[in-house]
């Protein structure tokens, strides 16, 4: 399934946040390659620069320096408008806390990515009525998000994430507010789709949620420690 | 920008369902505008309306007329013995004097004396008026039925009368007063016509009007001939307290040629009477003048009222910017996650700016509601005419969508500045 295309290259990435006058790096020289296809788990304990490291690859963050290659396109020069148009096209978050939206339903939820590409409203729906129907939760897409269990409210940020058929998902802990079996669950769902091609990277400190991925990055202070 | 307008109607929608989400927080912050957007209209309203009515009566004493009415002085002490017969107002002589002002057409005078009118068991206290054909196109006096007199009943001072609406509705209810015969004094009158409606609107502050409702036109040589050129009243006190004046026109209607040369011949009109009379025992009134009065005086007003309408929707602006402020924080996490999908910032701009359009744009239209009802009752519960323009609807409501923008885009410029990290981290 693996193709030979890179989809994210980093090529000696720093970051380094300025708080009240004060230089914090967080990332110091990370240089790694992601391709196509792949299941990536990013590994390692707080404050190792794993979550800032996948908020720059979901272009939610820019390099201090270093190159950024999105699809072969270096993206460090991109503006804001730019960046949001990649991840409204190629991107899909799924986040430890679901961050869904209380006052729209399940249905308006899951459309929401499409909602800024203005396209047709009724294909948009039904789209959205399928991936409910995937996720397993067709039948409770007039629901609030309060009135659903952590593991439905996780699914439905699944089903949100691809509505946007992306080309990368980027997971953040996301099997880290569930018990157990919905974690598992989670967690099987997310390899399912690795399967049918879509490139996923797992941000977690859980051995359990990482042990599902093909190819483990270790981060300590801001550095890749170890790559399998 | 790109927007297409299925997307706008999107967006809308969106705004809209939160807006109603948190109704009474809505309905609240946006009270502001709707006082202001009713009380323009309103106030507009009753401004309209009063300077409606104002304008009519003035127009109704023609607007290219010139007015002189005679002024009954009062007796002073050293006069008031001799003063068994007064003797005022104007005469032929400055009828003739006046005549030779070259931008004068035509004097129409008349003669006017306060008489109850009879027909059978049933009388009003009506304004009896002499004249001649002319008043009635001189002054914008039209013919519902029957006709006004003509020179042959001036020439042969015949006894007909044309009667104003109130007084044939209250003494022919339910007749054609066509042909009937009035009783005036103790002549006889018949009614060859009645003069169709005009508006009267009470006194204003710089003369007396009057109601050309409650009057009864007949020809001058007819009052002349029937009730002589002395007036007599009773004056208060005892059975002997008679007063007999000699006044042989009670009012003069200059009409002038062109509207440009009524100031200046209502001065030269002024200087020849001043010439002639010791006291100024008349009156100049020139419509126009009170038209151009009227006109400053709504200005004045109109001026007034549109300070106060924009201090009322700067508040409710500032209102509306205050809850747009406190949404925006409230949904900080909200902006995070539609960032995080792509959203750019202008797609975050225009959400919230279109929540606070809608707002106030609701409140406009609640204000328009209630700015339509309130001149209606004020006409119902005071009696005061309103009229609520079109204009007035379509500015205010302009203005409310304005304010929503002004006052909205700050705080949507500030949800779309926010860091989509830091936004989506926000508890």
């Amino acid at each position: 399934m693996q193709q030979n295309d890179s989809i994210i290259t980093f090529d000696n990435v720093t970051k380094v946040y300025h708080l009240g006058g004060i230089d914090i790096p967080v990332l110091r020289g990370i240089s790694c390659e992601i391709k196509k296809g792949e299941h990536v788990a990013i590994m390692g304990p707080s404050g190792s620069g794993k979550t800032t490291m996948l908020n720059i690859i979901g272009c939610l963050d820019r390099v201090t320096s270093g190159r950024y290659l999105f699809e072969g396109k270096d993206i460090s020069s991109f503006d804001d408008d730019a960046l949001s148009e990649v991840r409204q096209k190629k991107i899909g978050f799924i986040f430890q806390s679901y961050n869904l939206i209380p006052q729209l339903t399940v249905l308006e939820n899951i459309e929401m990515p499409l909602f800024y590409q203005h396209l047709d409203e009724r294909k948009t729906r039904e789209k959205a009525m399928e991936l409910a129907k995937m996720v397993g939760l067709g039948d409770r897409i007039k629901h609030k998000p309060s009135e659903l269990s952590g593991g439905q409210q996780q699914r439905v940020a699944i089903a949100r994430a691809l509505m946007n058929n992306p080309l990368l998902i980027l997971a953040d802990e996301p099997t880290g507010n569930l018990d157990s079996v919905s974690g598992r669950e989670i967690m099987k769902l997310l390899c399912e789709l690795n399967e049918k091609g879509t490139t996923l990277i797992v941000v977690t400190h859980d051995a359990g949620v990482a042990k599902y991925a093909r190819r483990i990055i270790r981060m300590l202070d801001g550095k890749i420690v170890d790559e399998n | 920008m790109k927007i297409n307008f299925l997307h706008l109607i999107r967006i809308v929608r969106h705004g809209w369902k939160n807006i109603w989400l948190h109704r009474l927080r809505s309905l609240l912050t946006v009270l502001g505008i709707v006082f202001g957007v009713a009380s323009v209209i309103a106030m507009l309203a009753i401004g309209e309306g009063a300077s409606f009515e104002a304008r009519k009566m003035i127009e109704s004493l023609g607007s290219n007329n010139i007015i002189i009415r005679s002024v009954k002085l009062p007796a002073d002490a050293k006069t008031q013995q001799a003063s068994l017969l007064g003797v005022y107002g104007l005469t032929d002589r400055d009828m003739r004097k006046l005549e030779t002002i070259p931008s004068v057409v035509r004097i129409i005078p008349a003669w006017e004396m306060e008489e109850d009118v009879w027909y059978y068991g049933k009388n009003i206290s009506a304004r009896v008026i002499g004249t001649l054909p002319e008043y009635q196109h001189a002054l914008n006096l039209s013919i519902k039925t029957g006709r006004f007199f003509d020179y042959t009943d001036i020439q042969k001072s015949l006894p007909v009368a044309i009667i104003g609406s109130t007084v044939r509705t209250s003494l022919f209810p339910a007749e054609d007063p066509i042909g009937k015969s009035i009783k005036i004094r103790s002549s006889y009158f018949t009614i060859i016509g009645i003069a169709g409606e005009k508006v009267f609107a009470g006194a204003s502050e710089s003369f007396v009007a009057e109601d050309m409702n409650i009057a009864v036109y007949v020809p001058i040589s007819t009052t002349k001939d029937f009730f002589g050129e002395y007036e007599v009243k009773r004056t208060t006190g005892g059975i002997r307290s008679w007063e007999r004046n000699w006044v042989q026109y009670h009012r003069f209607v200059v009409q002038v040629s062109d509207t440009d040369k009524i100031l200046a011949t209502a001065s030269l009109v002024s200087d020849i009477l001043s010439q002639t009379h010791k006291k100024q025992d008349y009156q100049i009134i020139v419509p126009l003048e009170l038209l151009r009065q009227a006109e400053r005086t709504k200005r004045i007003f109109n001026i007034v009222l549109g300070s106060i309408a924009a201090i009322s929707l700067i508040v409710g602006g500032i209102g509306i910017m205050n809850i747009m402020l406190a949404i925006v924080t409230e949904r900080t996490k909200e902006i995070g996650i539609r960032r995080a999908v792509g959203a750019r910032k202008r797609d975050i701009i225009n959400q919230f700016l279109t929540e606070s359009v809608i707002l106030s744009a609701s409140g406009g239209f609640i204000g328009i509601m209630l700015g339509i009802l309130i001149p209606k009752a004020v006409t119902k519960f005071a009696g005061m005419m309103t009229i609520i323009t079109p204009w007035s609807i379509l500015l205010s409501f302009s203005i409310s969508v304005a304010v929503g923008i002004g006052f909205g885009l700050y705080p949507a410029r500030k949800a779309a500045e926010l860091d989509p990290i830091q936004a989506l981290r926000y508890e």
